[in-house]
C-alpha cells in the first residue's frame, strides 16, 4: 500500500505516524513543499520571533532520526496538480508520484492584501519559517513596523516584535482585535492592554497604498494619514491552500469538503487540517476551524480510515488560546452565544480579567476568557461533551468563576 | 503492571499535605498554589475532592503539542512535559478536557502531574489513604475514562 | 529560618501599609506567633490601654512552622489586649488563613489605630492595601468571605473577618476564618471591630522556601506524623469522634459543669455527645455528622462537618442553614448545652452556626446564657426583661438568645457583655463562672483539680488551652495523675503552661500535644529554624513567654486576687459523681504554684526569675 501525504505540517506528520502504527508494511511518503531542514510547527514561530527558541525548536519532532526510524519518506517538493484518474500527483519540478491513498494536508496560505506596493521588498507576511527569518533579519531596536491586521496571528506575534524593540503600529480594519475569537468587550481589553504596553493601535483604518521612500516605506492609510515604516507586515488572515487542486474534480467550498471519515468526494483521497472543511461539533455546520489541535485530530482520524479502519470525527471545535504581550485569552466553541440562549459576562477591566459563558438549553456551548489560565481545559470538556449542567447552570450564571466546580460536580461524580 | 493514582474523595479531609508535597517535590518550596494536584472544596456538601491528571489514554495534551514537548514515559505511563522543549504556547491547556495541564506564568511553561517518576509524593504524603498509587486495573477511573470517551467517539469506534 | 522575616505594619488611622524586617533577635528569644507577637505587643502598647481605644493594637501572627508540612502547621494567632478580659489575649485559629498569610510572605501583621470608615485589608503576596468595606459592614462573616472571594475572582483567597457581633461590641466577639474556624476567645473580634477593620483577605503564591535543613526537616515531620497516627487519641479518637469524644467521658467523671456549675453531671449528656452526632436521627434518617475535616496541614482532622435537621424548629424556613457546615466541638456543645441544661443537639448546632456566622465565642456566649438562666430562675431577671421565658433546659431560649446576641437586639445587648458584667449589673457577681471576666470552658474544677489552677492562672482569663491538664488527669498523657487531688498539680500546670507556650508559638495546634511532647516538636523546629533549638532553649522560651504575659497583666492592674475561682467552686461541693463532696483546692495550689514559678505571694515574678529569663 502506497500512502502519499501532501504537506509536512502538523496534520501531515501526525497522519504519517499514525499510518505507520497501523500498517508496519506500507510505504509512506510525505511531500514537504517548503524544503526546511525538518518538518516544523507554524505555531512555534512566535517563540522564534521572541528569541525564546532557535529554529530547531520549531521542529515538530525532537529526534533527528525520527522519520528514518519510522520509515517515513520526507520528499521535498511542491504538488502542482492531482490526477485522481491515474492516481498520481504531479510536482512543480516535473516529477510524478503515484499513490494508493492520498491525504491532502496542505494547510492554509496567507491572504493577500490587494493594495499597491504589496510586492515591495520591505513587505512581509508571517506564516512560514522563511517569513520569520526575513522579519528577524530586518528587525532592530527602533525599527518602525506597520502591521496590517490584528487577528490571531497578528496578535500572537506582537510579543516577538516588541521584544526585539520594534516601534509597532497595528492597523485594524474592523477596529476590533481578534474579532473572530473574542466578543467586543474582550477585544477592547486586549487593545487597551497593547496600547498600555506601547503598541500604537489604530482602529477602523486600513492601508490604501505602500510606496518606497528611500530606504524605507511610506504607508498611506484610507484615512489619508501617512505612516513611515521600515517593515510592513501584512497579516490579514489565511485561506486554505487549494489552488493547485483546481480542475481535479475534488469537491471544494471554502476548503476541501470532507465527511466524518475525512474522505473527499473522490475515492482514496482524504483531506485533513487547515485545508479541510468539516462538521463543527457545536454548530453542526460545515466549516474550517484552522487550528493545530483540530489538524492533529483530523489527521489521526484520516489515517485510521486510510489504513482500512472506520473512525468518525466527532466534529471540530473552535478552541483558541492567545498570548498577547503576556495577556492570556481563550475562546471556545460558540463564544458568541446563540439567539435566545442564556449567557453571562464578567468584566474586570482594571485587572484585565474577563469571563463569558454562553449556554444552550442545559449545556455550555461557548466561552471566552482573559486572564484565566487555571483549569480552562474543562471549558472544552463541558462544551464538547454537552454535559447537562442541571443546577449548575444557574450557579454559573450567578458566578461564572465557579466553572471548575461545575465541571467536577457534573462530570466527576466518581471522583 | 503500570500503576496509577487512585483517588477516594470520601477519605479526603482537606489537609493539603498532598499539595505541599507536590510543590516541594517539583519546586523545592511549600506552596499549594503550585501544586499539580488540587483539592476542590464543596463547602456546602462538606466534600473535598482531590483532582489531578489521570494520564488518560487519549493524551489530548500530548497530541496537541506542536513541538513534541510532552512525551509518554514508557515505564510509568505518565505524560511528561519537557520544560526545555515547551515553548509555552498553552495549546495543550485548552486541549485537555479535564483541565489538568496548566500554564505557569512565572516559568512561561506548562505543568502537569508526571507521577514523580513512579513514586508520587502526594500519595506518600496523604495521611488518610485518599490518594493511593495502585495497579492501574484497580482504579476507579473507569468512569472518568468512559467520560473521556465521550469526547472522542473516534477512538471508541475504531477500538 | 522558617520565618519570612517580614512584618506588615498597618496604620488604620492613616490608611498606610508598611513592611519592616522581623526582629530576629526577638525571634531567637520568643520563637514566633504567640511568643513573638506578644513581645512586639508588650513593647509597643501601654498595659493600661483601653482595649477598645485606638491606642490598643492587634497583631495577627504566624509561627515558623506555619505553612509547612509539619502536621497541623497552619495556625495563626491574634494577639491584643482582650476586650472581654482587659488582659493579654492570644487567640489561636486553624483553617487555611494562617498558611496563606505565610505563603504571601508575612510573619505578622500589626494593626494600629482606628480607621475612620469600615475597611478591609487585602494582601496579595507583597502587595497590601486597605480597601473600602462599607458594603460589608453589617454583614455576616459568611457573606463577607463569599463577597470578597467573588470580588477578587479567586476562590482560593483566604479570608478572616468579624461578623455583626464584632461590629456591635459583643465583648466576646471572635474573628472567623474559612467559614467556621475561629480565633475565638477574649474578644479579639471586638477589638477588630473597634478599629473599623472588617476583614483581612490574603492570597499567597510565594510559599515557604526558607527551611534551614529541608532534608532533616522532611524526615522529622514524617516521624512526628507517625507519632500522631499511632496515638489512640490523635490517630483514632479525634478523627472519628472529634473533641466531642469527651462529652460522655467527662460527664462520667462528674466534671461536666451543668446549669451554670450548679451540677457536675448532665443527665442528657449522651444526647449531645459524639455518639449522638453519628447516629441516624428519626426525622430524616440521616446522621447529624457528615464528615470530619482537617485544617491546613493537619493529619489529625478532628473538625466536624454537620448538617442540621431541616425540620428542626430553629431552621424550618431557613434553607441557608441546611447545607453542610462547621459542627459542634466539645467546648461549644458543652457551653450551649450542658451549661444551660439543654439536651437538644440540633438547637445547639443552630446556635453554633450563628456563632460562626456572626462571629462570637460559643463558650462565653453559652456560659453567659447559663448565668442569665440562673438569674431568671432566681427571679432576678424576669420574662419581660429577657423577652422570653428562660428556664434551664430551654432549647428555644438558647436559639433566640443567640439570634438576639448576634443582632445586638434587646436583651441580646446584655448577653453580649458576658457573664461577669451581666451578673455584676444584677447584683450577683458570685454567679458569674469566670476568671478575669472570661467564662470557663467545659471542665469542672472540683472534679479535675488541675483545671482549677489552670483557669485561675491562665494569662488570658479562664481557659483550658493554656495548660490542658485534662490530658494528664483524665487521659493519662504523658502520665496519669489523680484528678481529685491537688498534690502535684502546681508543677503539672506550670509544666503544661510553659510547654503550651512553645506549641502556640511554633505554628502548630495544641491538640498535637495529646501525642507529642516537646521532644517531638523540637527536631522539627530545629531543622526548620536557625539558632540551635535545643530542648533546654525551648523550655526556657516557654517559661519566658509565660512570664512576659504575666508582667503585662500585672502592669495592667491584675493581682493575685484575680488568680481565683468564683466562690461557688470553692464552697458548693460537687453533688454527684466521683468528686461528690469536693470543692476546688485552688487556695492550696496557688501558693505552691507561685513558688514554683519564682513569683512572690502577690504573683509578681521575682528579680531572680526575671533575670534568669532575661526579662
Ligand atoms: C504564527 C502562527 C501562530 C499560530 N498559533 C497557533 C496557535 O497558537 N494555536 C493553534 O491552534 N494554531 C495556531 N496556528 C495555526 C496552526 O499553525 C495551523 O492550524 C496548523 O499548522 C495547521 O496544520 P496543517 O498541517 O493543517 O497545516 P500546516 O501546518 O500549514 O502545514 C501545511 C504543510 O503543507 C505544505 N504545503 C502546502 N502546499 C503544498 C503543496 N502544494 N505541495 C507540497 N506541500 C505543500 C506546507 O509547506 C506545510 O508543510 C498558528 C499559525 C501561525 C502561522
Ligand atoms: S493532562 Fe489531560 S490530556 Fe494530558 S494526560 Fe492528563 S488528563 Fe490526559
Ligand atoms: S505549552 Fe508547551 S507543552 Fe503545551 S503544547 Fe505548547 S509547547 Fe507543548
Ligand atoms: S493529603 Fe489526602 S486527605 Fe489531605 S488533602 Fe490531600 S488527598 Fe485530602
Amino acid at each position: 500500500m502506497k500512502h502519499l501525504i501532501i504537506g509536512a505540517g502538523a496534520a501531515g506528520i501526525t497522519a504519517a505516524e499514525q499510518l505507520r502504527k497501523l500498517d508496519p508494511a506500507a510505504s509512506i511518503t510525505v511531500l514537504d513543499g517548503e524544503g526546511e531542514a525538518a518538518p516544523y510547527a507554524r505555531m512555534a514561530i512566535p517563540y522564534l520571533l521572541s528569541n525564546q527558541i532557535v529554529e530547531a525548536g520549531t521542529h515538530l519532532r525532537r529526534d533527528p532520526d525520527h522519520y528514518r526510524t519510522l520509515r517515513i519518506d520526507i520528499e521535498k517538493g511542491r504538488a502542482a496538480a492531482v490526477d485522481p484518474v491515474a492516481s498520481l500527483v504531479r510536482l512543480v519540478d516535473g516529477r510524478v508520484l503515484p499513490y494508493d491513498r492520498l491525504l491532502i494536508a496542505t494547510g492554509s496560505v496567507p491572504s493577500r492584501e490587494k493594495v499597491a506596493g504589496i510586492d515591495l521588498p520591505g513587505v512581509h507576511t508571517c506564516w512560514t519559517l522563511a517569513d520569520a527569518r526575513a522579519i528577524i533579519a530586518s528587525l532592530r531596536p527602533g525599527t518602525r513596523v506597520v502591521q496590517m491586521g490584528a487577528g490571531f496571528v497578528g496578535c500572537i506575534i506582537i510579543q516577538g516584535l516588541m521584544s526585539r524593540g520594534a516601534d509597532l503600529t497595528v492597523l485594524i480594519r474592523s477596529g476590533r482585535m481578534v474579532s473572530r475569537m473574542m466578543p467586543p468587550k474582550a477585544s477592547d481589553m486586549i487593545a487597551q492592554w497593547c496600547a498600555a504596553k506601547g503598541v500604537h493601535v489604530m482602529g477602523k483604518t486600513q492601508t490604501a497604498k505602500i510606496e518606497q521612500d528611500g530606504n524605507s516605506l511610506k504607508v498611506t492609510l484610507t484615512t489619508g494619514e501617512i505612516l513611515p515604516a521600515d517593515i510592513y507586515l501584512s497579516v490579514v488572515g489565511v485561506k486554505p491552500g487549494i489552488d493547485f487542486l483546481a480542475g481535479s474534480g475534488i469537491a471544494m467550498q471554502d476548503g476541501i469538503v470532507v465527511d466524518a471519515r475525512m474522505r473527499t468526494n473522490l475515492p482514496g483521497i482524504y483531506a485533513a487540517g487547515d485545508v479541510a472543511e468539516s462538521c463543527d461539533c457545536v454548530t453542526g455546520k460545515s466549516q474550517i476551524n484552522a487550528i493545530q489541535p483540530n489538524a492533529v485530530e483530523q489527521a489521526r482520524i484520516a489515517a485510521l480510515n486510510m489504513a482500512g479502519g472506520a473512525a468518525d470525527f466527532v466534529g471540530s471545535l473552535a478552541i483558541n488560546v492567545l498570548d498577547t504581550l503576556g495577556l492570556v485569552s481563550c475562546s471556545f466553541g460558540q463564544w458568541q452565544g446563540v439567539e435566545g440562549g442564556a449567557g453571562v459576562e464578567l468584566v474586570d477591566e482594571a485587572n484585565y480579567r474577563y469571563l463569558s459563558l454562553q449556554f444552550g438549553d442545559d449545556v455550555l456551548i461557548g466561552a471566552t476568557s482573559i486572564g484565566w489560565t487555571d483549569h480552562v481545559g474543562v471549558l472544552r470538556g463541558l462544551i464538547q461533551t454537552s454535559t447537562p449542567l442541571g443546577v449548575w447552570k444557574e450557579r454559573l450564571l450567578a458566578d461564572p468563576t465557579t466553572f471548575m466546580a461545575a465541571y467536577l460536580a457534573t462530570s466527576q461524580k466518581a471522583a | 503492571m503500570q500503576k496509577s493514582l487512585h483517588i477516594d474523595a470520601n477519605k479526603c479531609t482537606g489537609c493539603l499535605q498532598c499539595e505541599m508535597a507536590c510543590s516541594y517535590e517539583n519546586y523545592g518550596v511549600f506552596i499549594t498554589a503550585k501544586s499539580r494536584i488540587k483539592i476542590f472544596d464543596f463547602e456546602n456538601e462538606g466534600r473535598k475532592v482531590p483532582y489531578t491528571c489521570t494520564q488518560c489514554a487519549e493524551a489530548w495534551c500530548l497530541m496537541a503539542c506542536p513541538v513534541d514537548a510532552i512525551r509518554l514515559d514508557a515505564v510509568t505511563g505518565a505524560k511528561v512535559v519537557n520544560e526545555a522543549t515547551c515553548v509555552g504556547c498553552k495549546v495543550c491547556t485548552i486541549a485537555c478536557p479535564f483541565g489538568t495541564i496548566n500554564y505557569v506564568a512565572a516559568t512561561g511553561k506548562v505543568q502537569k502531574c508526571d507521577l514523580c517518576d513512579g513514586d508520587p509524593a502526594c500519595a506518600t504524603a496523604c495521611p488518610t489513604g485518599a490518594i493511593t498509587y495502585v495497579d492501574a486495573d484497580w482504579t476507579g477511573f473507569d468512569k472518568m475514562r468512559a467520560w473521556a470517551g465521550k469526547t472522542d467517539n473516534a477512538t471508541r469506534a475504531s477500538a | 529560618m522558617a520565618w519570612t522575616r517580614n512584618v506588615l505594619r498597618v496604620d488604620l488611622t492613616n490608611g498606610t501599609c508598611k513592611s519592616e524586617p522581623l526582629n530576629m533577635e526577638w525571634a531567637q528569644q520568643y520563637l514566633g506567633q504567640r511568643g513573638l507577637a506578644t513581645k512586639y505587643f508588650v513593647s509597643e502598647v501601654d498595659p493600661k490601654v483601653d482595649p477598645l481605644s485606638p491606642a490598643n493594637k492587634m497583631i495577627m501572627t504566624t509561627g515558623p512552622l506555619t505553612g509547612t508540612p509539619v502536621s497541623t502547621g497552619g495556625r495563626y494567632s491574634v494577639v491584643t489586649k482582650g476586650a472581654l478580659t482587659g488582659a493579654i489575649a492570644c487567640s489561636n485559629s486553624g483553617g487555611y488563613f494562617g498558611a496563606e498569610l505565610k505563603f504571601a510572605g508575612w510573619d505578622m501583621i500589626i494593626f494600629e489605630g482606628k480607621s475612620l470608615k469600615p475597611v478591609y485589608l487585602s494582601i496579595v503576596n507583597d502587595q497590601a492595601e486597605l480597601k473600602d468595606a462599607a458594603h460589608l459592614w453589617g454583614k455576616s462573616t459568611w457573606h463577607t468571605e463569599e463577597t470578597i472571594k467573588k470580588e477578587h475572582q479567586d476562590p482560593l483567597t483566604r479570608v478572616c473577618s468579624i461578623g455583626r457581633a464584632g461590629e456591635n461590641g459583643v465583648m466576646y466577639a471572635c474573628i472567623i476564618n474559612d467559614l467556621h474556624r475561629a480565633a475565638g476567645r477574649s474578644g479579639v473580634g471586638t477589638v477588630m471591630g473597634s478599629k473599623n477593620l472588617k476583614a483581612v483577605a490574603v492570597r499567597g503564591t510565594n510559599g515557604v522556601s526558607t527551611i534551614r535543613d529541608p532534608k532533616a526537616f522532611m524526615a522529622a515531620t514524617v516521624a512526628a506524623k507517625k507519632v500522631l497516627a499511632d496515638n489512640a487519641v490523635t490517630g483514632q479518637g479525634l478523627p472519628t469522634y472529634g473533641t466531642q469524644v469527651l462529652m460522655n467521658v467527662i460527664n462520667e467523671m462528674g466534671a461536666l459543669p451543668t446549669r451554670n456549675h450548679r451540677d457536675v453531671q448532665f443527665e442528657e449528656a449522651r444526647k449531645i455527645s459524639a455518639e449522638a452526632m453519628a447516629e441516624k436521627r428519626p426525622s430524616d434518617g440521616k446522621s447529624h455528622l457528615v464528615t470530619n475535616n482537617a485544617c491546613f496541614g493537619c493529619t489529625i482532622a478532628c473538625g466536624r462537618i454537620s448538617k442540621i435537621d431541616e425540620t428542626h424548629f430553629s431552621v424550618v424556613n431557613k434553607p441557608e442553614y441546611w447545607g453542610a457546615s462547621g459542627g459542634l466541638e466539645y467546648e461549644a456543645a458543652w457551653a450551649l448545652g450542658a451549661a444551660n441544661g439543654v439536651g437538644d443537639l440540633e438547637a445547639l448546632q443552630y446556635a453554633n452556626l450563628l456563632c460562626n456566622e456572626e462571629g462570637f465565642d460559643p463558650i462565653s456566649f453559652g456560659a453567659t446564657v447559663g448565668a442569665a438562666m440562673e438569674l431568671y430562675e432566681l427571679g432576678i431577671l424576669t420574662k419581660e426583661q429577657i423577652g422570653m421565658e428562660a428556664p434551664f433546659g430551654s432549647a428555644k431560649a438558647v436559639c433566640e438568645m443567640a439570634e438576639m446576641t448576634a443582632r445586638g437586639e434587646g436583651f441580646g445587648k446584655e448577653l453580649g457583655q458576658g457573664s461577669a458584667r451581666l451578673c455584676e449589673k444584677y447584683g450577683r457577681p458570685d454567679l458569674s463562672m469566670t476568671v478575669k471576666k472570661q467564662e470557663f470552658p467545659a471542665y469542672d474544677s472540683r472534679a479535675i483539680q488541675g483545671m482549677g489552677l489552670t483557669y485561675a492562672t491562665s494569662n488570658r482569663g479562664a481557659c483550658h488551652l493554656r495548660s490542658y491538664t485534662v490530658a494528664s488527669e483524665v487521659l493519662g498523657i504523658p502520665f496519669k495523675t489523680d484528678p481529685l487531688v491537688t498534690e502535684g498539680k502546681a508543677g503539672l500546670v506550670k509544666a503544661f503552661q510553659d510547654a503550651t507556650s512553645v506549641f502556640d508559638s511554633a505554628g502548630v495546634c495544641v491538640f498535637t500535644t495529646f501525642a507529642w511532647s516537646l521532644a517531638d516538636l523540637q527536631p522539627q523546629l530545629d531543622a526548620a529554624c536557625e539558632g540551635n533549638w535545643t530542648m533546654e532553649k525551648l523550655a526556657e522560651v516557654g517559661e519566658r513567654i509565660y512570664n512576659m504575659e504575666r508582667l503585662f497583666n500585672n502592669a495592667a492592674g491584675f493581682t493575685a486576687k484575680d488568680d481565683d475561682l468564683p466562690p461557688r467552686l470553692k464552697t458548693e461541693a460537687a453533688k454527684t459523681g466521683p468528686a461528690k463532696g469536693l470543692v476546688s483546692g485552688i487556695d492550696k495550689m496557688r501558693p505552691e504554684y507561685y513558688q514554683l514559678r519564682g513569683w512572690d505571694e502577690q504573683g509578681v515574678p521575682s528579680k531572680e526569675t526575671l533575670g534568669r529569663l532575661g526579662l
